[in-house]
């Protein structure tokens, strides 16, 4: 803890102390995390019910949504989940890491409250323009599709926003050092979100630079805007924003991991090593939206999907093993150290937070590291570019991995930043399961329906209304149904999340929160068994080291498979 | 969670210096994988490019048809050029004309839109290149089977997208 602190500014923030942590929580900070997760998860909402509509669209025995509609509403869906939903939520998470984690006081407030209005204003113009049908041109608003000039102008207002709660959340932490709020190195849970934000910080500036000359051009003011090019900066701003968003999810990893079983890095230099990778190779890595189009030559793509990629891969397959790795050797110190994997078997599995933890990890890995990886393969990509297989990629990760884990911190923020009692805990035990395993079906059935050749952004894969009709085999309507009924488990899942926490936040009883777990009391460690192993040894993470060696065989098999499949094409140069 | 003990730089366990090789080798390999298969494989991202203006690639189409024309389907022309300079235009809602290849002979197959983003995609095979206007895009294609093909745009393009289908066809 800070020895007394010493304020630079005339500002007095008002701090409270968290009877659970024994952090200092500034209440305008406080105020703020609340206000942008209540703006995130009313953003998950709508984003929710789109993606329900749209799953019951592609589900072409219901095809639900006219063709106008389903484009109109799959923009909108991008936007509220990509753009709105996870910002929103990550701003929250960023305040949290630098004022409250910290016990430093957030930096001008009103400029916070500012960058919030900016990024309400954005995402609700574009709403409507959207909805009123002005902006049928998708997320990536690809050039020379054009959108209303208003659906530019949001984008920039919300990036504008994002980028002054960014400037705000390092101001934070570098006058949280000055004052000497806390002491030696920043705990790691700050340390992802930092490299996270650092990584914002280019992201938005690359956005910058692909919509605002778009903004121009819809007004008529530029008079060409050459599509190559715009598609090379959008992405440049397009995949970075989900390396924020692998950041952040990683440093909620190692929180929910602190929390649920009381794990600490194994190896902080390590784990830090690996937040760097990411800071470093993953703009460059881009290149693996581009890979089949006309304009860069073999060694521009493979260089950047590749060594910069490839370098951000070590990165996630580092925290693949030390996160999981940091919770078995808690558990194993809590007594669990027969065989392998006693410590998986008896950990907290009806803790919402370990659960969430543990299948966000497992599906981002298995489907959206493996797939992501193979498709981003230069030579691969001609299978899988604008297929569905490129949605099954994506929802692996940022809807089972990312949001899943921004769900499971969400239950502890709660008690301890909204300070209310948790409801329907039962609810909140099973719905990482339900969300997850609804999630894991909808990324199978995009896969299996790419992999046959289902475009993805298409509203009629039958081609019914087509002058040349194709037909469409079995298999492909079956993975289409697989998509359906995981969308539909997956909206339930959802919609549980939604539930429990509205019915906390404002039917919760008021009282401050008294431990950190929520549904598991905290247990006696068993009696040490004759057959488990004693010492230094029963602390090592060997069943972590065996999972990560099935995971990549899997990864090994799934990636090598689809070369096979390549050769399998005709020939092509 | 909280801070990290003062002095954080200690040495890696075995187990995480085994992992660390292990993912880094990986890794390498599928960095190799690439420039192996640009050698060695058969199917490769085409890297041919040329700037073309709209208008001129569409008086390019209509040249490359009016010199092979062989049929029309459904108001579309069937072309059957010898084996070369191979010319399609994809354009909001349609893709012009119907090509009709040899199997075995080896193509250069022109791509581009004259006016926005398309996808080029070859089905069953599941090939699939973008298609952008301004940029005439060459693949340079070897069918190793015979029969009808299905081309589908695979890039929104706007309303009528999901009509914008066509045919490939090889003969013998």
């Amino acid at each position: 803890m800070a020895a007394e602190a010493i304020p630079w500014s005339e500002e007095k923030a008002v701090f409270r102390t968290c009877p659970v942590t024994g952090l200092k929580v500034d209440l305008a900070a406080e105020r703020l995390i609340i206000a942008n997760a209540v703006a995130a998860v009313v953003f998950l909402l709508i984003g929710g019910i789109f993606a329900l509509l749209l799953a019951l669209t592609r589900w072409q025995v219901i095809h639900l949504l006219p063709p106008d509609w389903f484009y109109r509403i799959l923009t909108a869906h991008g936007i509220d989940m990509l753009v709105a939903w996870i910002v929103f939520f990550e701003i929250a998470g960023l305040y949290f890491g630098g004022a409250v984690m910290l016990n430093a006081r957030l930096v001008r407030p009103s400029l916070a409250w500012l960058a919030f209005a900016l990024m309400i204003v954005g995402s609700v113009l574009i709403n409507v323009i959207v909805l009123m049908g002005k902006a049928d041109v998708m997320f990536t608003a690809y050039v020379p599709l054009k959108a209303h000039p208003v659906f530019y102008l949001g984008y920039i207002l919300f990036a504008v926003g994002a980028l002054l709660a960014l400037g705000l959340f390092f101001a934070t932490i570098v006058v949280a050092k000055a004052e000497k709020r806390y002491e030696g190195s920043l705990p790691l849970v700050v340390y992802g979100l930092v490299t996270a934000a650092i990584i914002a910080a280019y992201t938005l500036l690359s956005g910058a630079l692909a919509l605002v000359p778009a903004f121009f051009w819809s007004l008529g003011l530029l008079p060409n805007y050459d599509p190559g090019f715009y598609r090379n900066l959008f992405w440049s701003f397009g995949h970075p924003a989900q390396q924020i968003n692998l950041a952040a999810m990683v440093a909620i990893w190692y929180a929910l991991a602190a929390i649920t079983t009381g794990a600490t890095p194994l190896n902080e230099k390590l784990s830090r090593f690996a937040f760097i990778l990411y800071i470093l190779f993953i703009n460059l890595g881009s290149a693996h939206h581009l890979l089949v189009d006309p304009g860069p030559g073999f060694a521009w793509k493979v260089t950047n999907t590749s060594y910069a990629m490839y370098l951000a891969v070590l990165g996630s397959m580092i925290h693949a093993f030390s996160v999981p790795a940091a919770m078995e050797v808690a558990l194993r110190r809590q007594g669990y150290r027969r065989g392998l994997l006693e410590w998986l078997r008896k950990a907290p599995w009806r803790e919402p937070g370990f659960s969430a933890l543990v299948i966000s990890i497992v599906i981002f890995g298995w489907i959206g590291g493996v797939t992501g990886v193979t498709i981003g393969t230069e030579q691969i990509n001609m299978l899988a570019h604008n297929t569905l297989r490129v949605p099954g990629h994506f929802h692996a990760t940022v809807v089972a991995g990312t949001t899943l884990a921004f769900m499971g911190l969400t239950y502890y923020l709660i008690p301890l930043i909204f300070r209310r009692e948790l409801k329907l805990k039962r609810w909140a035990t099973w719905q990482p399961y339900i969300f997850g395993l609804g999630m894991a079906l909808v990324s199978i059935g995009f896969i299996a329906a790419g992999i046959q050749g289902v475009a993805r952004r298409h509203w009629d894969i039958t081609f019914a209304q087509a002058p040349f009709p194709a037909t469409i085999p079995g298999t492909v309507h079956l993975a289409l149904a697989v998509l359906g009924i995981g969308a539909l488990i997956a909206v339930v899942g959802g919609a549980m999340f939604l539930i429990i926490v509205l019915v906390s936040v404002f039917t919760g009883k008021r009282q401050e929160a008294r431990g950190l777990l929520l549904v598991v009391t905290p247990s006696s460690p068993p009696a040490p068994s004759t057959s488990a192993e004693e010492g230094e040894e029963g602390l090592r993470p060997k069943g972590t080291f065996v999972l990560v060696l099935a995971f990549l065989t899997f990864f090994a098999a799934y990636y090598l498979s689809n070369w096979w499949l390549l050769g399998r094409t005709w020939i092509v140069r | 969670m909280l801070a990290p003990p003062r002095i954080w730089w200690k040495p890696l366990d075995r187990l995480e210096r085994s992992w660390l090789t292990i993912a880094f080798v990986w890794c390498i390999f599928l960095t190799a994988m690439m420039p192996i298969w640009f050698f060695l494989g058969r199917q490769n991202v085409p890297a041919t490019t040329y700037r073309v203006s709209p208008e001129e690639y569409q008086q390019r189409v209509a040249d490359f048809i009016e010199q092979y024309q062989v049929g029309t389907e459904k108001g579309v022309p069937v072309v059957a050029p010898p084996p070369g300079d191979v010319f399609l235009l994809a354009r909001q809602w349609q893709w012009y004309p119907i090509l009709q290849l040899k199997k075995g002979q080896t193509y250069r197959l022109h791509v581009s839109s004259i006016d926005i983003q398309h996808g080029f995609s070859i089905q069953p095979l599941n090939l699939n290149f973008m298609v952008l206007p301004g940029y005439d895009y060459v693949i340079t294609l070897t069918p190793t089977q015979s029969g009808e093909f299905s081309l589908v745009c695979n890039e929104y393009c706007g309303i009528a997208h999901h009509l914008m289908v066509s045919k490939l066809i090889v003969t013998d």
